[in-house]
């Protein structure tokens, strides 16, 4: 529930300020919470940005939502007494039927797009048969309760089965012997479809023996698309997150403003066998023989290199510096490159370390960004370190971006190429600001 | 019907939407305390200023208390508890 809602419940009368485009989105998620007249107001987008002269304006112009005086619209929100409108139809169900109406598979496909339970690439319709096929996948029973989901902090978690996450795994393309590295992803917690206004996508890491099991790649095009398990269970992930939260519709229950291509999918296996370093899995405390899949929250960016050329150190430094700081790197680095820094005599470790050393900017740069200002700010307000440190840092003094915890290595790739990429990724449960602050690396074998 | 097939709804289990009742409002603002929560977006604290003196100008009979939560996005019961024991309403900006 919001925090008007629970003020509402408080006995207080709440007027929620939002800019105009989040209108549907407030209005839908009074709807859910039970309160479907909540009183909200709106001043034009953006916000953010915006001189103070401009805000007034804001305050002393229109709702452009309403088309009429905001300040209006303020004072009537509070004072206006409850009609029975404010009461009317706020109670209802909303079941979803198992199966729905049978129809031709032409219309039922328009229908799934129509609906928007699609990334909008062709599926496979899920039919009772391929549902079946796909359960064979894992000894879990149908109806075992798999978790829940919600698009965003504010929003009704909604909760699924095994059942439920076949059927999404059907539509992906996956086959039954990915099934159950999707029901860990399903699990997890974590959506693929955040509805952040920044445009998140999630990075699935498998490790462990699962992965020549099912033959995941982790050579040549390990990151996409050449491979069925990697490209349909990062697609699953997304498909399920979608459907079985309650939906990732634009305006609604996403306001990522720019969208994200890496949501198709991004899910991949790291080539354990030729990383001259211990397996990711490994070094979060499971053992070489469990099969895990570890999901990152990020996929703003990407930064190319190659190397350890004679330059490498400056080319990194660029790179770190190029990020956005509220969004650690996972360096996702061929053999060839992690076995360049082995040489040199680099431990994943103390690649880290130095790139924590290294990666540094004015603290003007650092504070001046929206994800750090609002929600790594109050932190550093309230005296949380090292936020606190690089908040009294003067202007020009160079504060670390990162910490060692917030940098993460995997090896993986077809040794073509010397090449590395730092991908926008955060390891949830690290750092404040994060949904999760549990360790996001879930064991497969207990839903095989 | 020949050539219709029957498949899976893909959707999760939604909860029960229960009605929940608004708060009584308030017959006036008038010598009455409004809470101005800085949900800590950026750019809010500059916006919940300007209203605060908005309020001052305009209403001055209103007495009003900026007020934020320790971090976004995350619930602060003790705000909360500070907004229902010493305000008669909230104005919460910007942002869900």
């Amino acid at each position: 529930m919001g925090l008007a809602s629970k003020l509402e419940e408080a006995g207080v009368p709440t007027v929620p300020v939002h800019s105009q485009v989040f209108a549907r989105l407030a209005k839908a998620t009074a709807l859910a919470e039970g309160r479907p007249t909540l009183r909200n107001v709106f001043v034009p987008q953006p916000v953010v940005g915006v001189p103070a002269e401009g805000l007034r304006g804001y305050i002393e112009g229109n709702d452009p939502v309403a088309q009429r005086p905001f300040m209006q619209g303020v004072i009537e929100a509070l004072t206006e007494p409850l009609s029975d409108d404010d009461f009317k139809g706020a109670t209802f169900e909303r079941a979803t039927p198992r199966l729905l109406e049978p129809d031709t598979e032409e219309n039922l496909h328009e229908l799934f797009i129509r609906n928007r339970w699609t990334d909008f690439l062709p599926i496979v319709l899920p039919t009772e048969e391929r549902v079946e096929r796909m359960l064979k996948g894992t000894r879990q029973p149908r109806d075992r309760i798999v978790g829940r989901l919600r698009p965003t902090a504010f929003r009704e978690f909604w909760e699924f089965n095994v059942e439920k996450v076949a059927v999404n795994a059907v539509m992906a393309g996956a086959r039954p012997e990915y099934f159950p590295i999707i029901l860990a992803m399903a699990s997890s917690g974590i959506t693929a479809r955040s509805s952040s206004t920044t445009s998140f996508a999630t990075i699935a890491i498998v490790n462990g023996p699962i992965r020549e099991e099912i033959g995941m790649n982790d050579g040549t095009g390990a990151l996409g698309p050449y491979n069925q398990a990697n490209t349909t269970i990062g697609r699953a992930f997304g498909l399920l997150s979608q459907n079985l939260q309650g939906g990732s519709v634009p305006g609604e229950t996403y306001m990522g403003s720019l969208g994200n291509p890496l949501a198709y999918t991004f899910c991949f296996a790291e080539a354990e066998e030729r990383s001259p370093w211990a397996p990711f899995h490994v070094d979060e405390g499971f053992k070489a023989t469990d099969s895990t899949v570890s999901i990152f929250f990020g996929g703003w960016y990407t930064q190319s290199g190659y190397g350890p050329r004679e330059t490498w150190q400056a080319k990194f430094v660029r790179c770190l510096t190029a990020l956005e700081q509220y969004l650690p790197p996972l360096i996702v680095m061929d053999p060839l490159v992690a076995h360049g820094f082995a040489e040199l005599g680099f431990t994943k470790r103390s690649l880290i370390e130095w790139c924590v050393e290294h990666a540094k900017l004015p603290a003007r740069d650092y504070w001046d960004d929206f994800a750090m200002q609002t929600l790594i700010h109050p932190h550093a307000v309230a005296g949380i370190e090292p936020y606190a440190s690089r908040l009294k840092a003067a202007p020009d003094e160079p504060v670390s971006l990162f910490t060692p915890d917030d940098i993460n290595i995997v090896v993986t790739g077809g040794s073509t190429q010397a090449a590395f990429k730092m991908f926008g990724g955060r390891y949830l449960g690290r750092g404040p600001g994060t949904p999760n602050h549990g360790k996001p690396t879930f064991l497969i074998d207990e839903w095989r | 019907m020949a050539g219709n097939i029957a498949v899976h709804d893909p959707r999760g289990f939604p909860p029960k939407v229960v009605g929940k009742r608004l708060a009584p409002r308030l017959d006036r603002l008038d010598g009455k305390i409004i809470f101005l929560v800085d949900c800590l977006f950026d750019n809010t604290d500059v916006f919940i200023e300007e209203m605060r003196q908005w309020f001052a100008v305009h209403l001055p009979s209103v007495t009003t208390r900026v007020i934020r939560p320790r971090e976004s996005w995350v619930d602060d019961p003790e705000m909360r508890a500070t907004v229902a024991a010493e305000g008669q309403g909230a104005i919460l900006g910007v942002g869900l």
